[in-house]
C-alpha cells in the first residue's frame, strides 16, 4: 500500500523540521483525513502491509531481532515486518534513500542520525505520535533521559531506541587478587584507575617487556571522544567547535598520553599490538588476562560467557570519578530505529516502531514479554525505558543489570554529541588519540590541528545547510531529566 | 556513404549497441555527472547546487587531502619499483632450466588468486608486533645489533611499510606477463651475444631487458594505476589494527595509512560530500594520467 498523502505530508515536515509543517492547520488537517483514509482502506484489505526492515546483525543478535519481528508479525494481522540483513547498513540505506527506494525501517547507529537528518534521508517521528494523541515528548517521557537525547537531532525526534547499551568499567578480580588489591573494590576515581593500573602491570624480569597491564586507554579505543566529556569537556557548544579551546578535553588528552610515556611507548606499543583489533576472540586483553581493567558496554558478559567462561569479574557501578562534580559517569550507545524519507509504508513501519517501544510491562513470565523487553532480554541488555516489567527487571539474565539501568538514569551518561559532521568529528578525534597515545604529536598540537579542520567544516556545513534553504541549526533543545 | 554502406554501418551499430548502451548508462554518464557534480554541493539526497570552483579550492587548502596523496604517493613509489624488481626476478628465476619449474610457477602465482580480504587478514596475522610470523623470524635476526622489530601496523612509521610488503605478494599478475615476455625473446639474440662473448649480466642488460621493454612498460603502468588506487587491503588492515573504531577511514594509525582512495571514500560515503569526492576523483584522474603520459614519453625515448 503506498500512501501518498501521508508521504507528502511527511516530506513537507521533514523540510521544515522546526515549524512542523508550515501548513495552515485547514490544509494540514484535510491531509490527515486523507491519510487515515487510506489507512483505514488499508485495514480492510485483505492482503498484509509487507514492511521491510534493513538491519546490521548477523549472528545472536541477528537471531534476537527476528524473534521480536516473529513476535511482533504474531501479534497482528495487518502487517508483516520482513527483516534483511544489509551491510554496511547505513550507507546502503542512504544510496536506497536517494534512489528512491528505501526500506521502510532502517536499523542504524545513533550516531548516524544527525548527519542523516541534515542530508534529509529521515522521516520526523512527531507526526505519527501526534497521531497518537501525544507530543514528542510526550511520547518519549518513556525514556530515561539519555535515550530521549540519543533520538533527538536539534531537538526534533528522529528514531526510536533499539539496542540500548550502558558502557562501564569492567575488572578482573583474579588479577586484583594477585596484585594484591581488594578484589571487591573498583578505582572509584581516575587517581585511583592509575594507582591500580600501576599495581596491576607486570614485566618480563629478563626482557622488560610488559606482559600484563592494569588499564590501557586505547583497549578498545572505540569512543576517545568520550574521554574529553569524561574530564568535563566539551566538544561542542551548540554553536562552535570547542575541541581546543576547552582546557577540560586538554587534560584528558594529557591523562592520555601519560599512559605511553608512564610505560615506554615502545613497550606498550608492543603489548598491545598483540591483542589490538582482538574483541571477539578468546585473544582479546581482557579475555586473555593482559588487561585487567576495560570500559566496555552490557554486552559484554555475553562475550564473557563465550571467549572465556568462568571469568571472575566485577562491574563498576560508573567510571571512576575523573573530575569532582561529574558522578555516574557512563557512556549510553544504542541502535536506533529509523523511517527513511520516501519509505512506501510509513505507517506499517510506525506500527512496529511502537510495538517496540511499548512492551508489556506487566510481563510476569518470559513468554509474556514483548517489544524491546524481548529483545533486551534475549541479548542480556538493559531496557532504555524507565519502567521495567516485574520479570525483565528481577529475571535479568544479566547478574549485574541493575548497575546499567542506575546508569541510565544518570545526569552524567552522556551520547555521541549532536552535530551533522559527527562522521568528521570522530576521525579527527580518532587521529588526534593516536597522535597523542603514539607521542607523535602533544595534546595541544594534536587538539589544535583538529580543531582548526573541524572549525573549517563545521562552517561549510552550515554554508550548505544554508544553501540548500534548511533552516539554520536550532540548537541542542534540552531533554529535561 | 552509398545505401550498402549505410545498412551495414547501422547493422554494425545495431550489433555493438548492447555494449554502447552499457558504456554510455554504466561509465560514460556516470563519468560525466560526477565531473559536473564536482562543481556543485551535493550531498546526494538534495538538489544539488551550483558552487563553481569552491571544491577544487578547497582542495588546495585541505591538508587530509595533501597528506593522502602524499601517503599514496610514498606508497606507489616504493611499491612500483619493488614490485617490478620482484616480478621480473621471479620470472627470470622461473624462466631458467631446473626442475619442477611448473610448480614452482603455480606456486609464486598462487598469492594472486588469494581474494584481497583474505589476503589481508593473513597479514594482519603475519604483522602482528607480538606473535606474528615476521617478527618471529626477525627478533633473532635484529637481537645481536640489539634492535627489535617494530610493531608493523601499530606503529605509524612502519604501517606503509608494511603495506608495501604486503604488496610484493600480489606481484605474481606481472610475474606471469614477464614470463610470456621471456619467452618470446628470440634465442638468436642470445647466440649472438654469447658469440660476442656476452655473458651473465651483461646479456641481461643488452639483450632481455631492452626485448622486454614494452612488457615492463605495460606492468609499470598497470601497477602505477593500481597503486594510487590502493584501497581494500589498507581499510581492511587499518581498520582491524585499530581495533574496529566504526569508521575505518581514519588511517589508523595516526592517518599514516589515509591513502587518497580511503579520503575520497570517507569524504563521499561517511560526510555525504560527494560534490567534493567527486572533484578529488577527477584530480586523481588528472594525477594518474599525467603519470601515465610521462611514463609512455620516458618509455618511448628509451626505446628510440
Amino acid at each position: 500500500m503506498s500512501d501518498p498523502a501521508l508521504t507528502s505530508q511527511l516530506r513537507v515536515a521533514s523540510s521544515h523540521p522546526a515549524n512542523g509543517g508550515g501548513l495552515g492547520a485547514r490544509v494540514k488537517r484535510l491531509l490527515w483525513c486523507a491519510g487515515l483514509f487510506s489507512c483505514g482502506a488499508m485495514s480492510f484489505a485483505a492482503e498484509k502491509v509487507k514492511v521491510v526492515y534493513w538491519d546490521k546483525w548477523t549472528g545472536p543478535e541477528g537471531r534476537s531481532l527476528r524473534a521480536v519481528v516473529d513476535a511482533f508479525n504474531r501479534s497482528q494481522d495487518r502487517i508483516e515486518v520482513e527483516v534483511l540483513t544489509v551491510s554496511p547498513v547505513d550507507r546502503k540505506t542512504l544510496v536506497a534513500t536517494a534512489g528512491g527506494n528505501p526500506p521502510d525501517i532502517a536499523g542504524l547507529w545513533a550516531y548516524n542520525i544527525a548527519s542523516f537528518a541534515d542530508a534529509g534521508a529521515l522521516t520526523p517521528l512527531e507526526p505519527f505520535m501526534r497521531e497518537d494523541g501525544q507530543t514528542a515528548d510526550e511520547w518519549q517521557a518513556r525514556y530515561y533521559p539519555v535515550y530521549q537525547r540519543i533520538t533527538r537531532h536539534n531537538g526534533v525526534v528522529y528514531a526510536a531506541v533499539c539496542q540500548p547499551a550502558m558502557i562501564t568499567l569492567h575488572w578482573n578480580k583474579q588479577l586484583f587478587r594477585e596484585a594484591g588489591l581488594d578484589p571487591e573494590r573498583p578505582p572509584r576515581t581516575v587517581h585511583e584507575l592509575d594507582e591500580y593500573a600501576r599495581k596491576l602491570t607486570k614485566r618480563d624480569p629478563r626482557t622488560g617487556e610488559i606482559t600484563q597491564m592494569g588499564f590501557l586507554p586505547q583497549e578498545p579505543g572505540w569512543w576517545p571522544w568520550v574521554f574529553c566529556r569524561w574530564f568535563g569537556g566539551q566538544l561542542f557548544d551548540g554553536e562552535n567547535i570547542t575541541l581546543a579551546t576547552d582546557p577540560r578535553n586538554l587534560e584528558a588528552m594529557r591523562w592520555v598520553a601519560s599512559y605511553t610515556k608512564d610505560y615506554g611507548k615502545d613497550a606498550v606499543t608492543k603489548f598491545a599490538s598483540g591483542f589490538a583489533g582482538q574483541f571477539a576472540s578468546p585473544q582479546a586483553g581482557f579475555f586473555s588476562g593482559k588487561v585487567a581493567m576495560v570500559l566496555q558496554g552490557v554486552w559484554y558478559n555475553a562475550y564473557i560467557r563465550e571467549y572465556k567462561p568462568g571469568l571472575d569479574y566485577g562491574v563498576a557501578p560508573a567510571w571512576p570519578s575523573a573530575v569532582p562534580g561529574i558522578d555516574d559517569f557512563s557512556l549510553a550507545e544504542a541502535d536506533v530505529l529509523v523511517i527513511p524519507r520516501g519509505a512506501k509504508h510509513p505507517r506499517g513501519a510506525w506500527e512496529f516502531i511502537k510495538y517496540l517501544s511499548s512492551p508489556n510491562l506487566q510481563a510476569q513470565s518470559r513468554e509474556e514479554l514483548t517489544g524491546i523487553e524481548l529483545l533486551s532480554y534475549i541479548q542480556e541488555k538493559n531496557s532504555p525505558l524507565r519502567e521495567w516489567s516485574p520479570f525483565f527487571a528481577n529475571h535479568h539474565p544479566h547478574p549485574k543489570i541493575d548497575v546499567f539501568r542506575r546508569l541510565s538514569a544518570s545526569e552524567h551518561a552522556e551520547i555521541t554529541p549532536d552535530i551533522g559532521i559527527w562522521t568528521e568529528y570522530h576521525r579527527e578525534v580518532l587521529a588526534a588519540f593516536a597522535n597523542v597515545r603514539l607521542l607523535t604529536a602533544t595534546p595541544e598540537e594534536a587538539l589544535a590541528d583538529a580543531h582548526r579542520r573541524l572549525e573549517k567544516s563545521w562552517a561549510r556545513h552550515r554554508r550548505s545547510l544554508e544553501r540548500h534553504g534548511q533552516l539554520p541549526a536550532k540548537q541542542n533543545a534540552e531533554v529535561k531529566p | 556513404m552509398t545505401r550498402g554502406e549505410r545498412r551495414s554501418f547501422f547493422t554494425g551499430l545495431a550489433f555493438t549497441s548492447p555494449w554502447i548502451i552499457g558504456l554510455a548508462v554504466f561509465t560514460a554518464y556516470p563519468v560525466l555527472a560526477s565531473l559536473f557534480y564536482s562543481f556543485c554541493d551535493y550531498s546526494i539526497l538534495k538538489t544539488p547546487v551550483w558552487c563553481g570552483l569552491e571544491n577544487y579550492k578547497e582542495l588546495v587548502s585541505d591538508d587530509l587531502f595533501w597528506l593522502s596523496l602524499r601517503n599514496t604517493l610514498f606508497y606507489a613509489g616504493l611499491s612500483v619499483p619493488l614490485g617490478t624488481i620482484v616480478a621480473l626476478s621471479l620470472a627470470l628465476l622461473l624462466n631458467a632450466d631446473v626442475r619442477g619449474k611448473p610448480f614452482f610457477r603455480v606456486l609464486f602465482y598462487l598469492p594472486s588468486i588469494v581474494p584481497i580480504v583474505a589476503a589481508s587478514m593473513l597479514w594482519i596475522w603475519i604483522f602482528n608486533g607480538q606473535v606474528g610470523l615476521l617478527n618471529w623470524i626477525l627478533t633473532p635476526l635484529l637481537a645481536p645489533f640489539g634492535l627489535t622489530p617494530p610493531a608493523w601496523l601499530v606503529d605509524p612509521t612502519w604501517a606503509k611499510p608494511a603495506l608495501i610488503l604486503m604488496s610484493l605478494w600480489g606481484t605474481g599478475n606481472a610475474m606471469v606477463i614477464y614470463l610470456a615476455g621471456l619467452q618470446n625473446v628470440p634465442k638468436e639474440l642470445y647466440e649472438a651475444a654469447e658469440i660476442d662473448g656476452a655473458t651473465g649480466w651483461r646479456r641481461f642488460w643488452h639483450v632481455t631487458l631492452p626485448q622486454l621493454a614494452p612488457v615492463i612498460y605495460f606492468n609499470v603502468v598497470m601497477s602505477i594505476i593500481s597503486s594510487l588506487q590502493i584501497f581494500t587491503q589498507a581499510i581492511v588492515m587499518s581498520s582491524a589494527a585499530s581495533g574496529g573504531t566504526g569508521t575505518e577511514t581514519d588511517g589508523f594509525p595516526a592517518r599514516s595509512t589515509l591513502f587518497y582512495t580511503m579520503h575520497l571514500f570517507a569524504t563521499a560515503f561517511y560526510d555525504l560530500r560527494m560534490g567534493y569526492a567527486s572533484a578529488m576523483a577527477y584530480v586523481l584522474f588528472i594525477i594518474i594520467a599525467t603519470l601515465t603520459w610521462l611514463a609512455t614519453r620516458i618509455s618511448r625515448d628509451r626505446l628510440n
